[in-house]
């Protein structure tokens, strides 16, 4: 694996074998630091603000031994056009191992990977509306831990994803990484969030959060971006959170092995209430540890090349 | 100077005699004496674009009016119609006539501007359309093509206004608030991409609502750029209802598909974007059976920076002058839908007629002017991006394979453009 670009790039075999390297990297956590990467060179080269998905991989480099550079450059890249291209080539010159970019535009970690500029590997951290697809790992790895599958895939069971689907790479890459994993997905979302076209997707459609609840293994809640009301994509926050909202009330909806799930951070009490973020079956916090053993996967497999 | 054996619209062979820039002499083929020796070539009247973006004044680094003139000519074309949206605007009749002598000076095509509607491309207020029209450039298509006429009052105004002169209207259908940030054709393939989605009904909902304008005040309206289905069957509808509409398609929005956009390259970038491959069948369809008028280039030269960079903030267009033929050829005429004679209407007469210029798209008789076009049908080949005429090398087609050739391009009896490979 020279890139990781988008989760629709992952066939079944590869994501398991990501999935059961972070397995091992979760029973090697009291060695602390492993030496696997020294001598290489990770850049994070973040457009974009993104406090813990930046630390996520500075320390997954960190425990394998990799020298890290932190690269931001925020609101340089999206009002010059060259600036990617010329911070491609710097980094370049300077001689990354590996780069792994965030940036608000769809489709720059394909371009930085595919132009020319660079001869390193890109891991896309979260690309515009595109792709996020460690975020993906990182979910599936968390919900096969809870539900004791660890080695297989998810067939048999049911996630429902909730929110602005329309905006969110966390959704994309989940869709298309949970089908491929065999789970059934389903997203619920006001017509307005949906994008056009998913009805060919790999997933089910509802508009109805209520009618979905009862069917599901694990439910994933999305940040919605308060700007988005005033684009018209909903009338208020009150009646999205009235409609969309995962309160204590339709958490009892559930099934009760079924776990909450959230890529953070959190609109406590819009999208998501307090006392259903905190609850037992809430595994968000775990979601983040397991972020840290996802990136170290996938930063061993390209860095050290075991080939998948 | 005489063509011999030349085949005619693909009707018939003949020799041709030209003096002073005009045709003096059409006989037997063979029957004259021997001098260029056009033996497999066809001969098109000089091609018209309608839709030209030369860059000057403004954006030299992209373009010149020289350098269009030289890809123009390459490409076939003995006019061209230059888009205003220049720095300074060409929005007043000191600036269309500044565009129309630097045509004359560079001598390769005729160059005749096309004039803002509005002031400054704002679309607040009407530019001086009457002193365009009566100045030395003689100006009879106003456009603020890159933006939309989107205020349905000043499209009204702008109809009615031109008709005292014979304008003619030529909108950039795209509603500006259905579009805000769009990147491609809104499709599956968008959502999955991430690029924020340019849906069809922004260009047809404008052209619906600018025809029946065109209709309340019998004005003259003509459409660039149509890429969609839906947009065809309105101007379908409009021309049966007797309304003054013309409309042209773009030579890329009748090869390239929206699925080239699947890669993130900027290259394929371009305003309107690439649609769907049934958008494209139909915009064939729309050509062939004459609702759609004329195949316009859109030749939209950008400097490799606006391109070498992230899809979203890399420019709209692509280069199309010195392609045009052969993209129009490949898509319409290779496969037998349409004739050689059909492609000059779209490509030269009829671009003629919506612009009044007089001296092009003429028929290939005794006393008419020597603009024409030698294309060889039988060579096929690959585009390669850095063998271009204009400044630019934002061409779709790099690394493409097209079938026939331009080889010759005469202007009023002057070679304008000889192919070297082709032996003349």
């Amino acid at each position: 694996m020279k890139h990781l670009l988008s989760s629709e790039d992952l066939n079944r075999d590869e994501i398991i074998t990501i999935l059961d390297t972070a397995a091992r990297m979760k029973d090697l956590a009291g060695a602390k630091k492993l030496p696997t990467l020294r001598g290489f060179t990770i850049v994070n080269l973040f457009f974009e603000d993104s406090t813990r998905t930046r630390i996520s991989f500075e320390a997954a480099s960190k425990r394998l031994s990799a020298d890290v550079i932190n690269f931001s450059a925020k609101g340089s890249s999206v009002s010059k056009g060259e600036s990617l291209k010329d911070t491609a080539l710097t980094l370049q010159a300077m001689g990354a191992d590996a780069i792994v970019i965030r940036h608000p535009a769809s489709g720059s970690a394909y371009r930085l990977a595919n132009a020319g500029w660079i001869s390193g590997s890109v891991i896309n951290a979260g690309d515009g509306t595109h792709q996020h697809p460690t975020q993906s790992l990182l979910d599936a790895f968390t919900i096969r831990n809870h539900f004791g599958l660890v080695g297989n895939d998810l067939s048999g069971r049911h996630i429902a994803i909730v929110g602005d689907i329309l905006h969110s790479r966390v959704a994309r890459s989940n869709i298309f990484l949970l089908s491929t994993l065999g789970a059934k997905v389903s997203v619920v979302a006001p017509p307005t969030l949906l994008p056009i076209g998913i009805e060919n997707w790999p997933c089910e459609v509802s508009y109805d959060l209520d009618s979905v609840l009862p069917q599901v293994d694990a439910v994933m809640m999305l940040r919605i971006q308060t700007e988005r009301m005033s684009d018209s994509f909903f009338p208020s926050e009150l009646e999205y959170s009235k409609r969309y909202g995962l309160d204590a009330k339709r958490f009892a909806q559930l099934p009760g092995h079924a776990i909450v799930m959230h890529p953070g951070p959190m609109n406590r009490g819009l999208e998501i209430s307090a006392t259903v973020a905190d609850c037992e079956r809430s595994v968000i916090v775990e979601q983040v540890a397991n972020g840290v053993l996802i990136r170290m996967a996938v930063l061993f497999h390209i860095l050290a090349g075991e080939s998948l | 100077m005489i063509l011999n054996n030349v085949n005619i619209l693909g009707e018939h062979n003949a020799d041709i005699e030209i003096d002073e820039g005009v045709i003096v002499n059409i006989a037997a083929a063979g029957s004259l004496q021997s001098e260029i020796d056009c033996q497999g070539l066809t001969l098109l009247p000089g091609l018209v674009d309608l839709h030209t973006h030369m860059r000057e004044p403004g954006f030299e680094e992209s373009e010149t009016v020289a350098s269009a003139s030289r890809a123009g000519a390459r490409g076939g074309f003995t006019a061209l119609h230059a888009m205003p949206n220049t720095s300074p605007v060409g929005d007043t009749a000191g600036v269309v006539e500044q565009v129309f002598h630097l045509g004359q000076a560079a001598g390769l095509c005729d160059v005749f501007p096309i004039g803002a509607v509005t002031k400054n491309l704002e679309g607040k207020q009407l530019a001086e359309l009457g002193a365009m029209a009566e100045s030395e450039a003689r100006v009879r298509i106003f456009s603020d093509d890159g933006k939309c006429v989107s205020d349905p009052l000043l499209m009204r105004r702008a109809l009615e206004y031109v008709k005292a002169f014979g304008g003619v209207i030529a909108q950039h259908a795209q509603d500006p608030l259905l579009t805000v940030g769009s990147q491609m054709n809104e499709s599956e393939l968008s959502s999955r991409l991430g690029l924020k989605g340019w849906p069809a009904v922004a260009e047809e909902a404008i052209i619906a609502r600018d025809v029946l304008l065109a209709q309340h005040v019998k004005g003259k309206l003509h459409i660039c750029h149509v890429s969609t289905r839906g947009s065809v069957e309105i101007i379908q509808r409009a021309k049966e209802n007797g309304i003054n509409v013309t409309a042209e398609v773009t030579p890329h929005h009748l090869l390239l598909t929206e699925d080239l956009v699947e890669n993130y390259d900027p290259i394929f970038k371009v305003n309107p974007p690439l649609r769907s491959r049934d958008d494209v069948l139909a915009l064939r369809e729309g050509v062939q059976n004459g609702v759609i008028d004329i195949i316009a280039t859109d030749h939209a030269p950008h400097p490799l920076e606006s391109k070498d960079c992230e899809w979203e903030v890399a420019a709209f267009g692509m280069l199309g002058l010195e392609t045009a033929l052969s993209v129009a050829y490949t898509a319409l005429v290779k496969d037998g839908s349409m004739s050689i004679g059909q492609l000059a209407d779209v490509l030269s007469t009829r671009p003629a007629a919506i612009g009044q210029i007089a001296q092009h798209g003429r028929p290939i008789t005794v006393g008419e002017p020597a603009n024409f076009v030698l294309f060889d049908t039988s060579r096929s080949y690959r585009v390669d991006k850095y063998d271009s005429f204009s400044k630019s090398t934002n061409n779709p087609y790099d690394t493409m394979t097209l079938h026939g050739k331009v080889v010759m391009t005469m202007l009023r009896g002057n070679i304008t453009y000889r192919d070297v490979e082709a032996k003349l």
